[in-house]
C-alpha cells in the first residue's frame, strides 16, 4: 500500500468533495462488511434448514394413527379349555388373536353402516396393524380375567393408513402399492368421520423396542434410549475419574520432562483422531482380544470413554489453572501437603469448570455413531437388556445407531421414524447443553 | 461367590483395615493427635493400602492363565491378613504415614495420565498387527496402487486403494472450499465488525452446529440436500441422477466445518495484538484493509492450522459420507456421481458378519492404518503451528 501512496499523485482536491479513491476504498470496505455478515447468515440459513428439515420430517413419528373399535375377547375363541391357566392360553398363536381382533373391526364398520364399494373382509382387517394381534396376546397373558370382557384400547393401525393419515400416502400413490388399496384409504377416511379412528400421540415410539422392516408403525426407541442410558452411566463413571486424575498430576504435578511432553502430545491428538479409528480400536481389543460380547454396552461404554477422556481432561486443566496461584500458596502456606492443597482447595473450586466439561463430553459421546457400527451395535435387538451390571453385556442398541439402522430400511415410513428418533436425541442433547449452560453460570467465579 | 459378594467382602474388608489402622495410630499417643506426624485417617489409609495391594495383586497374579482354585482365594487372603498385621505392627507416632498415602495417590494420578498413551499404543498395536495379517495375504503395491476395488465374497478380490483415496480427497476438497471461506468470514465479522449484541446472539448459534452429532448430518444429507441437488441441478445439467453424490456429502460436510473454523479462527483472530490495529488504523487505513493487510498476515499461520485440522476432521468423517456419499468406487471428475471413502469402506468391510482371516474384513485395517497416519501427520503440523504461533504473541 505505501508503494501505491508514494507514486499514485496524492494531490487532493477540496476536503469536502469525495475523491474517486475514497469512494473506491469505501466500496471496498462495504464490499468486504457485506461478505462477512453473508457468511454469518449462511451459517445461520444452513442451521435453520437442517432444523426445519428434521422437524417436518420428525414431528410426524410422536403421532400415530389408532382404531378405537370395541375387542370382545371371546373365551370360546382365546381359552378353548376354559380353565385360565397361562400355560393353555400361550397356545393360542397370535394369528388365533387376528381373527378376533378383524371379526371386531369388520362388525364395527357394518353397525357403524360404511359402505366402501368393492371393499372385502380381508382389505377391512388389514387396516390393522400386524403388531396388534401380539399386543392383545401380552394384554390376555399378564391378564387372563380380561377373557369374556369387551376392551376398548386404541388398537394399532396399518403403516400405510398411518402414513395416509400424515400425507405421506395418497390415493394416487395407494393405487399404484401392493400393500394398500384407495378402497382402504376411503374407509379410513370414513372411519375417521366417525371418531372410530384418529391420530394420538405416540407414547409406544419412545418405550416401545424396534420393530421388523414390515412394521414401521410399532417401531420405538425403548431398547435404544434404555442402551445409550447404559453407555452414558459407564461413560461418566470411568471417563470422570481418570480425566480429573490425569488432568490433576499434568496441571498439578508434572515435572517437565520427555514423558510429560509425550502424554500432552498423545491427548492433543487424540482428540483429533477419527472417531471411526476407536471403532476399530475397540473391535480389535475389546472384542476380538479381550473376548467382550458383541452389541454390549460395556464395549460402546468402553469405546466412547476412550473417545470422551481427551475433551473431559481439556476441559479440567482449562478449569484448574483458572484457579489462582494464590490459592494453593495459601494452602501450602499453613502447611498443608502440595496433594492436600490441591485435593481440599483447588478441586472443589474447580469442580463446576470439570462438571461442565464433563457434561459437553458426555453430550459428544451420546451422539456418536461411526464406533458403534463396528462393534455390532447395529444388530436388530428387540429384547430390553437386563439391569446392570448384568445389562451391561446384554445385546442392546443406542440412540444414534437405531437413527442410522432406521435410514438402512426400504419403506419410507422408517424415514419419519428417523427424523423423530433425532429429535429425541437432541432434545436429550439441548437438555444437556442447558444444564452446562447453567452450572457454569450459576457457579463460576471470576477471580 | 458371586461377584457382588466378593466385592462387598473386600470392600469390608477394607473398611476395618481402615478402622483398625485409625484406632491404633491413636492408641500410640492416648488420643492426643498433636503428636502423630500426619492425621489419623492417613495411618487407616496407609493400613488399607497395605492389606489389600499385596493381597489383590497375588490374587490377580495366580489368575492369569489358570482358572479360579480355591487354593488362590486361600493364599492371597492370607498374604492380605498379613499385609494387614504387619501394617497395623508398624505404626507409631513417629510413621511418615502421609507419605506413604500421597505416593500412591501420585502413582495413581500417573496411572491416569498413561492412560492417553495406553490408548494410542491400542490403537497403533491393533492396527499394526492386523494389517500385517491383510498384507500377508495381499500384496502392498495392489492395495496403494490399483484403481479398482471390488470386494467379491468368493475372494481374489481387487482391493485397490486409490478410487477411496480420491473419493475421500475430492469430498474433503468440496468441503473446505466451501466451510473455509464462509468460516473465515463469519469469524473476520464475528471478532472485528459484530456489536457485542449481535455477536451474543449469534455466536451461540453457530456453535449449535458443532453440537449437532453427525448422524443428523447424515440424515439432513439422505432426505433433503441430495433430493435437492439431484432435481435442481444434477438432472437439468444432465450430470447424474443420484441423490447421494460427492456433491451432497461435500456441501453438509462444509456445513459441518463452518463453526469449526470459524471458532478457532475467531479465537487466533481476537489474539492478535490490539496494538497492530490501532497502528494500522491510525495511518489511515479502512478498517477492512487493517484485517486484509495486517491481521490476516499476522494470524496466517494460526488459520492454516485450523483448516489443516478441519481438513483433518473432514477426512475421518464417517456418518455424512455414509449417509450422503454412495457406496460405489469410482474414479470420476464428475461432482453428482456417487463415489466412496475410506471411512465408508472400513464400515461396510467390517459390519455384519466379517471372518477375521480374510483379506476382505483385514483390508478395512489397512485402511484405518492408513486414515489414522494420514490424520496423525495434519493434526501433528496442526498442532506445532498453532502451539508456535500462540507462544508468538505471548
Amino acid at each position: 500500500m505505501s508503494d501505491r501512496l508514494r507514486f499514485e499523485d496524492p494531490r487532493p482536491g477540496s476536503l469536502l468533495e469525495r475523491s474517486d479513491r475514497t469512494a473506491r476504498r469505501s466500496a471496498a470496505e462495504a464490499r468486504f462488511r457485506a461478505y462477512g455478515l453473508g457468511a454469518v447468515l449462511i451459517g445461520i440459513l444452513a442451521l435453520a434448514m437442517l432444523l426445519t428439515s428434521v422437524l417436518s420430517s420428525g414431528l410426524g413419528a410422536f403421532r400415530q394413527a389408532y382404531l378405537h373399535v370395541p375387542i370382545y375377547l371371546s373365551e370360546a375363541a382365546l381359552d378353548k379349555s376354559g380353565t385360565r391357566d397361562v400355560e393353555d392360553l400361550k397356545k393360542v398363536t397370535t394369528i388365533g388373536y387376528g381373527k378376533v381382533i378383524a371379526a371386531a373391526l369388520n362388525n364395527a364398520v357394518a353397525r357403524a353402516g360404511i359402505v366402501v364399494d368393492g371393499l372385502t373382509d380381508k382389505e377391512i382387517a388389514d387396516l390393522i396393524s400386524r403388531e396388534a394381534p401380539a399386543q392383545f396376546r401380552n394384554m390376555v397373558l399378564a391378564d387372563p380375567d380380561l377373557l369374556g370382557q369387551t376392551v376398548e384400547v386404541p388398537i394399532l393401525a396399518n403403516g400405510r393408513i398411518d402414513g395416509y393419515l400424515k400425507g405421506r400416502v395418497t390415493m394416487e400413490t395407494a393405487a399404484l402399492d401392493s400393500n394398500v388399496s384407495p378402497r382402504q384409504l376411503q374407509l379410513a377416511d370414513a372411519m375417521i368421520q366417525r371418531g372410530l379412528m384418529s391420530l394420538d400421540f405416540n407414547r409406544a415410539f419412545l418405550i416401545a423396542p424396534d420393530a421388523s422392516d414390515q412394521r414401521p408403525e410399532a417401531a420405538g426407541l425403548g431398547v435404544a434410549i434404555l442402551g445409550s442410558a447404559y453407555m452414558m452411566l459407564i461413560v461418566l463413571v470411568l471417563a470422570l475419574p481418570i480425566g480429573v486424575a490425569a488432568s490433576i498430576y499434568l496441571e498439578e504435578f508434572a515435572p517437565k520432562n520427555r514423558l510429560t511432553d509425550l502424554i500432552e502430545v498423545n491427548i492433543a491428538n487424540l482428540a483429533a483422531v477419527p472417531s471411526i479409528v476407536f471403532g476399530i480400536l475397540g473391535l480389535a481389543i475389546f472384542i476380538n482380544f479381550a473376548g467382550l460380547p458383541q452389541s454390549a454396552p460395556m464395549v460402546g461404554g468402553l469405546v466412547l470413554t476412550l473417545m470422551t477422556l481427551p475433551t473431559i481432561i481439556i476441559a479440567t486443566r482449562a478449569s484448574l489453572k483458572a484457579v489462582p496461584p494464590s490459592i494453593r500458596e495459601a494452602a501450602l502456606g499453613v502447611g498443608a501437603s502440595r496433594m492436600q492443597a490441591v485435593f481440599h482447595h483447588v478441586l472443589p473450586l474447580a469442580a463446576p469448570g470439570i462438571l461442565t466439561g464433563a457434561i459437553l463430553g458426555l453430550a459428544q459421546a451420546l451422539g456418536e455413531t461411526a464406533p458403534l457400527l463396528l462393534i455390532g451395535m447395529v444388530a436388530f435387538v428387540r429384547e430390553f437388556p437386563d439391569a446392570p451390571p448384568e445389562g451391561l453385556f446384554d445385546p442392546a442398541s443406542a440412540l444414534p445407531v437405531q437413527i442410522y439402522n432406521w435410514t438402512q430400511r426400504a419403506d419410507p415410513a422408517f424415514v419419519e421414524r428417523a427424523s423423530g428418533a433425532i429429535l429425541v436425541l437432541l432434545a436429550f442433547l439441548l437438555v444437556m447443553n442447558a444444564a452446562a449452560i447453567l452450572l457454569r453460570r450459576r457457579f463460576e467465579r471470576r477471580w | 461367590m458371586s461377584a457382588f459378594w466378593t466385592v462387598t467382602t473386600v470392600l469390608l474388608f477394607a473398611a476395618s483395615a481402615y478402622v483398625l489402622g485409625r484406632a491404633r495410630a491413636l492408641a500410640c499417643v492416648n488420643g492426643d493427635v498433636r503428636k502423630l506426624h500426619s492425621l489419623p485417617g492417613h495411618y487407616g489409609w496407609a493400613t488399607v493400602f497395605y492389606a489389600l495391594v499385596p493381597g489383590l495383586a497375588l490374587f490377580a497374579l495366580l489368575q492369569i492363565g489358570t482358572p479360579l482354585a480355591p487354593l488362590d482365594t486361600i493364599a492371597a487372603v492370607v498374604l492380605a491378613l498379613a499385609g494387614l498385621f504387619w501394617s497395623l505392627r508398624r505404626i507409631t507416632a513417629d510413621l511418615r504415614a502421609r507419605k506413604t498415602v500421597e505416593f500412591v495417590a501420585l502413582v495413581l494420578l500417573i496411572l491416569a495420565a498413561c492412560v492417553a498413551i495406553a490408548t494410542t499404543a491400542g490403537i497403533i498395536a491393533s492396527l499394526v498387527f492386523e494389517t500385517q495379517n491383510f498384507f500377508a495375504q495381499y500384496g502392498w503395491r495392489d492395495f496403494f496402487l490399483s484403481t479398482t476395488w471390488a470386494p467379491r465374497f468368493q475372494g481374489n478380490s481387487d482391493l485397490g486403494f486409490l478410487p477411496l483415496l480420491w473419493g475421500t480427497l475430492y469430498i474433503s476438497a468440496i468441503a473446505l472450499v466451501f466451510a473455509v471461506p464462509v468460516g473465515l468470514f463469519a469469524a473476520i465479522y464475528m471478532a472485528e465488525y459484530a456489536g457485542r449484541r449481535f455477536r451474543g446472539v449469534v455466536k451461540p448459534l453457530i456453535e449449535i452446529l458443532a453440537g449437532i452429532p453427525t448422524i443428523v448430518y447424515g440424515l439432513f444429507a439422505l432426505i433433503t440436500v441430495g433430493p435437492l441437488l439431484r432435481d435442481y441441478f444434477a438432472q437439468p445439467l444432465g450430470l447424474g441422477s443420484s441423490g447421494s453424490s460427492v456433491m451432497t456429502a461435500g456441501l453438509v460436510m462444509g456445513i459441518m466445518l463452518i463453526p469449526f473454523v470459524s471458532s478457532l479462527s475467531d479465537d487466533i483472530i481476537s489474539q492478535v495484538p490490539q496494538s497492530l490495529r490501532d497502528g494500522s488504523l491510525c495511518l489511515g487505513a479502512t478498517q477492512s484493509e487493517t484485517i486484509r493487510q495486517v491481521i490476516l498476515p499476522a494470524a496466517l499461520p494460526g488459520i492454516v492450522g485450523a483448516v489443516l485440522l478441519a481438513a483433518s476432521r473432514a477426512i475421518g468423517e464417517t456418518m455424512i459420507v455414509v449417509l450422503g456419499a454412495g457406496a460405489a468406487a469410482k474414479l470420476s471428475l464428475n461432482p453428482f456421481e456417487a463415489m466412496t471413502t475410506i471411512t465408508v469402506k472400513i464400515v461396510s468391510q467390517l459390519t455384519g458378519d466379517s471372518d477375521f482371516a480374510a483379506p476382505e474384513t483385514l483390508v478395512a485395517f489397512a485402511l484405518g492404518l492408513t486414515l489414522f497416519a494420514i490424520t496423525l501427520c495434519l493434526n501433528v503440523v496442526a498442532l506445532v503451528i498453532v502451539r508456535k504461533y500462540r507462544e508468538q504473541y505471548e
